[in-house]
This record gives C-alpha cells, sequence and structure tokens, in this order.
C-alpha cells in the first residue's frame, strides 16, 4: 500500500524533473554549460502563471501558456546577457555566471511577491482517486499526461524540425555545422527558447503541485542535473530516464531512511555517478566529464 | 554604539577574510572551482561548539575545527582527481548539501534545525574573549597568522606547482609533480582554514544552525575571492573588505529589513556577473595562461 504510494510520487517526481532535465541536456550539450539558473525559469514561470491565473483572474491553462512563452524568452535573454559574453571563457566561468543569474531571478522575485508561500488557489483540496493500492489526485494526473506529451513534442521538434535538426549538428560538431552554413547562435538560442519553454511549464506543473515560492526551482534544477547524469550528458532519452530513476529513488528511498534524508540521496546518486559512471547509464563514449 | 557597529563589521570581515583567502588557494591557486565551501566553515563551527559545549578547551575546539574540516577536505579531494572544472563543482555542491542534511536530520548531534544555542565566548590563558575588542584582537591574529602561512606555502615551490596544474595539468604531471598529492593537499590546507573560520564565528554569534551555512554562503565567498582576483591572497582579503561593507549603506535608507536582505544579494549576483565577463581577473588577479581565457578542457 504505502509502496505502491511512493512509486507513483516518484513518477509524479520524474515527470517534473524530466521537463527541466530535457532543457538541461540540450543546452549542455550544445554549450557545454551547466545551466545552473534553469530551475529559476522555471520558477519565473510559476509566477507568470500565478499573475495570469490569480491576479488577473484568467483561467489556469492561460497562464500555462503565457508561462511557456515568458519562460523562452527568458532563456533566450540569460543565453544572450549572461552566456554568450563568455563563450570563450574557462569552463567553470560559465557555471558562476548562472549561479548568479539563478541569485539574481530568485531575489528579484522574493522583491516583488515576498518570500512566502502562494498558491494557484485550485479550490478546495482535493479527494484523490483510490485505486490499485495508490491514491492519486485529478491534478497529478494532468502532471503526468501533460509532462508525457511534451515529452513527446520534445521527440518531435528534435528529429522532425528543421531547428531540431541544426541543434543536432552544432552539439556534434559545431565547426563542421558553420562550414555548411548554419549559424549556430541563432540555433543555440532557438535551443534555449526550447529548453527554457519546457522548464516554465514544469514550474507550473511543480507549483500545481505543491505552490509557488522563491526556491522552488533550486531542488528540482539540481536534481533535474543529477537525471541528465545518470542518464548520460547530451541524451534527451537519457534524461527523461534518468528523471523517473532520480523521481523514484529518492521517493522509495524514504521507505528505509528518515524522509529528511530525500534530497541527499539524489545528491549521492549524483556523485556516485560522476565519479564511477560518468557517462551515464545510456552513454556509450566520454562525454568530456572526465580530464 | 558606533564602536560595537563597527568592531562587529570588522570582525566579519577577518572571518570572511580567512574563508577568502583558503577558497583562493583551491579556486585561484589550483583552478579547481569548490561550491561546498560552506560545508567546511560549518563543519569546522559544529566541531568547535560540540567539543567546547562538552567541557573541552577552546584551544581543543578551534584546532579540532580545522582538523576535522581538512579531514573532509581529503574526502573531497577525490572527486578531483577524476572530474572536469565544473563537474567536479557540481559534485562539490553535491557534497555540501550532502553535509548539510546531515546537519538538518541528524537532531541527536546538531539539534538539527533548531540550532544550537548559548555558544560560549572562547578561554584562551585565562583570558576570556567576551568584549567586542577582544574579539577582534583574536580574530585578526588568525587571519594575519592564516596569510603568513598560506603567503609562505603559496610563494614557494607549493605554490608554484598548484598554478602549474591550474594552467596544464598534463604539464604539470610530466614535470613530475605528484599532481593526485598536490590536490589531496590544496583540498586538505583550504579546509583547514576554512574550519578555523567556522569555530571563530560559531563563538562569535553564539548561536548556529543549518542556515548559516547553504549554497550562498559559499558564493558570497566565491564573489569575494573573484572580485579580488583568482590567486591572489591580497585580492582575497580585499574582495571580503569590499563585499562585507558595501551593502551595508542600504541598512540606513530607511527600507524594511526583508527587502534589505533580497537587495543585498541581488547587488551581490549582479555584481558577479558584470565582474566575470567584464573583468574575470578580479582587483589585483593575474592572467592565468591555460585557464581563464581559452577552454582547457
Amino acid at each position: 500500500m504505502v509502496f505502491q504510494q511512493l512509486v507513483v510520487n516518484g513518477i509524479i517526481a520524474g515527470s517534473e524533473y524530466a521537463l527541466l532535465a530535457i532543457g538541461l541536456t540540450l543546452i549542455f550539450g550544445i554549450l557545454r554549460i551547466i545551466h545552473f539558473a534553469h530551475g529559476e525559469v522555471a520558477m519565473v514561470g510559476a509566477y507568470v502563471a500565478f499573475v495570469v491565473s490569480v491576479s488577473l483572474g484568467l483561467p489556469l491553462p492561460v497562464g500555462f501558456v503565457v508561462a511557456i512563452c515568458f519562460g523562452a524568452l527568458l532563456g533566450m535573454a540569460v543565453n544572450r546577457f549572461a552566456f554568450k559574453p563568455l563563450r570563450k571563457q574557462h569552463v567553470w566561468i560559465g557555471l558562476i555566471a548562472a549561479i548568479a543569474v539563478s541569485i539574481l531571478l530568485q531575489n528579484i522575485i522574493a522583491l516583488f511577491f515576498g518570500n512566502e508561500i502562494k498558491t494557484y488557489n485550485l479550490g478546495p483540496v482535493e479527494k484523490g482517486m483510490e485505486m490499485f493500492g495508490f491514491i492519486i489526485t485529478k491534478t497529478q494526473v494532468l502532471i503526468i499526461v501533460v509532462a508525457v506529451a511534451l515529452m513527446i513534442l520534445t521527440w518531435f521538434f528534435i528529429k522532425k524540425t528543421k531547428t531540431g535538426q541544426q541543434a543536432r549538428a552544432v552539439a556534434d560538431n559545431r565547426h563542421l555545422a558553420e562550414s555548411l552554413g548554419i549559424d549556430s547562435e541563432k540555433v543555440i538560442a532557438s535551443t534555449f527558447a526550447f529548453g527554457s519553454a519546457l522548464a516554465a511549464a514544469g514550474g507550473v506543473l511543480i507549483a500545481m503541485e505543491t505552490n509557488l515560492d522563491p526556491m522552488m526551482g533550486l531542488m528540482p534544477n539540481i536534481k533535474a542535473f543529477a537525471a541528465v547524469i545518470v542518464g548520460g550528458v547530451g541524451s534527451v532519452p537519457g534524461a527523461i530516464l534518468g528523471s523517473y530513476f532520480i523521481g523514484l529513488t529518492e521517493n522509495i528511498g524514504i521507505w528505509y531512511l528518515p524522509s529528511g534524508y530525500k534530497d541527499a540521496i539524489a545528491f549521492f546518486i549524483l556523485i556516485v555517478f560522476l565519479l564511477f559512471r560518468p557517462q551515464g547509464i545510456l552513454g556509450k563514449k566520454k562525454e568530456g566529464i572526465e580530464q | 554604539m558606533i564602536e560595537a557597529y563597527l568592531l562587529h563589521l570588522l570582525i566579519l570581515i577577518c572571518i570572511y577574510a580567512i574563508l577568502s583567502m583558503s577558497l583562493t588557494l583551491l579556486t585561484g591557486y589550483t583552478g579547481m572551482l569548490n561550491l561546498g565551501h560552506a560545508a567546511f566553515f560549518a563543519i569546522g563551527a559544529y566541531a568547535s561548539v560540540l567539543l567546547v559545549m562538552a567541557g573541552f578547551p577552546f584551544w581543543l575546539g578551534f584546532l579540532a575545527a580545522g582538523g576535522v574540516a581538512a579531514l573532509f577536505g581529503v574526502l573531497l579531494s577525490i572527486p578531483s582527481l577524476r572530474l572536469r572544472g565544473d563537474f567536479l563543482a557540481i559534485a562539490t555542491l553535491a557534497f555540501g548539501e550532502i553535509i548539510r542534511s546531515i546537519m538538518l536530520n541528524w537532531t541527536e548531534l546538531t539539534r538539527g534545525p533548531l540550532g544550537i544555542p548559548g555558544i560560549p565566548k572562547p578561554e584562551l590563558f585565562g583570558i576570556v574573549f567576551d568584549s567586542m575588542l577582544t574579539y577582534f584582537v583574536l580574530t585578526i591574529v588568525v587571519v594575519l597568522a592564516t596569510y603568513v602561512v598560506l603567503k609562505y606555502l603559496l610563494d614557494g615551490k607549493f605554490g608554484i606547482a598548484l598554478k602549474a596544474i591550474r594552467e596544464n595539468e598534463l604539464i604539470a604531471e610530466s614535470l613530475g609533480k605528484d599532481v593526485k598529492m598536490l590536490k589531496m593537499q590544496a583540498f586538505a590546507i583550504s579546509a583547514l582554514f576554512a574550519g578555523f573560520a567556522g569555530s571563530l564565528f560559531a563563538h562569535y554569534i553564539t548561536f548556529i544552525d543549518p542556515s548559516s551555512f547553504t549554497l550562498s554562503e559559499t558564493v558570497l565567498v566565491l564573489l569575494m575571492v573573484v572580485l579580488g582576483g583568482l590567486g591572489s591572497l591580497v585580492g582575497s582579503i580585499a574582495g571580503a573588505i569590499i563585499l562585507i561593507l558595501l551593502p551595508e549603506p542600504l541598512r540606513f535608507i530607511g527600507l524594511p529589513s526583508s527587502m534589505v536582505g533580497q537587495l543585498r544579494q541581488i547587488i551581490y549576483a549582479g555584481l558577479l556577473i558584470v565582474l566575470i565577463i567584464k573583468r574575470p581577473k578580479g582587483l589585483f588577479g593575474e592572467q592565468w595562461f591555460g585557464g581563464i581565457v581559452s577552454d582547457s578542457s
């Protein structure tokens, strides 16, 4: 009974992490940088939906769409103003910039909305549906369905659209792609827009299940990054697989450990994979994690 | 009153100067970005406090703070032997978060989120450092000692070997440097001094809880190091002075205190972005040959 519940909770968490992990792995694949502020893009997305649905009183789906659009713009802005000037810098200078952006966004949101927890006012607490020994709410079903739909959309974007193909070419070999006339900066901007839009969608879904606060993006993003490592950096299927792996392990892990260690489980997996299997579960060749 | 306020700022500057000097040894000299530095600071604080509150003398708690932190430094050096710069940084971040998680959850030892109140002021050679002035003297002595020791180490063969690792690890190794041992020593020494700073911090504030040792603490120290110049001890001290004093005027313009904290973080983060884009070598930093201007991977 409890065990089935933990598995379901793991799948819900994994769906949320996956929406962040896809953007992280795409951006890493192209630029070789760890986008530490990706979780804050998700957080800002959640607040945009809050403004639209609570402050303006429009339906939440409208807020969801506006958040996705705003997320894409924010992602492109972060790329333009924080990462682009640092393209040729030392490998971890970009990471410092991303951390600074993350702190900046957290505090700007806190300045406007305060540090206290907010919700979307989705009405009274839902009574979950009981089946097969676990309880799941309609919101949670919706989260899983929307997340899976967006994953299928991602597959379509990468495999079928011209931008997706160009993004793969740039990730594979930037100089070669440029010599074939692909504008790599444009491709990078599109990748940021697409990944950040997904992150914003993830932010809204996370806020629907729990609530909003300026720090809400930090932990999911680090876990999504752990998922990227587990799945193999640069690989989208790997990122999705890794997200469910992290979501399930941390939820099943608290079956054995005090629940306060839930976050630590993901960090532990991250370190273990970095040390012993840096290419991840699906990765074959070395992706430049090791020296 | 104004004296107490100024002394308070001076004591904070001293504690952060020790932290930033210890971090620049790793990040500025050896080229390894440590995002878990606050964990060493925390380990030192808790080690010292738990020993002193169990009845041991302050000098023992202070030395143990450095010693225990240094042991964890050796532990954290293991990932540095295998991982590329930014992945090492993520591993150190995960290490810091695991340590914080243990501080929060091992309540029998640390009292978890409740924190440990009523930490006694230090006593050495029969002197109790309970006034602001005496505490300032104590911290400035530790700052000077840290500076002298690190200056001696980093100007000598050890420091040159660390810089060689930063610029090009393969060349350092081919010149017969034991890169693994040097990295381990760099982590241990860096953690040692961060642990000392933790002890000084805990016995000054007289209350510690896990919220004092978060990632934003590490980022503040990192900003001091980057502002002062990667690989400069004097720069690290200057960074600590500037960044402790910089947000202070915000207190006097009549903003609500909740906004002051956020504005302070916005200033820090904005400054960090502008700095690494416009002047990555900081105020006193030197040019990195293999590193800071080109991708070494």
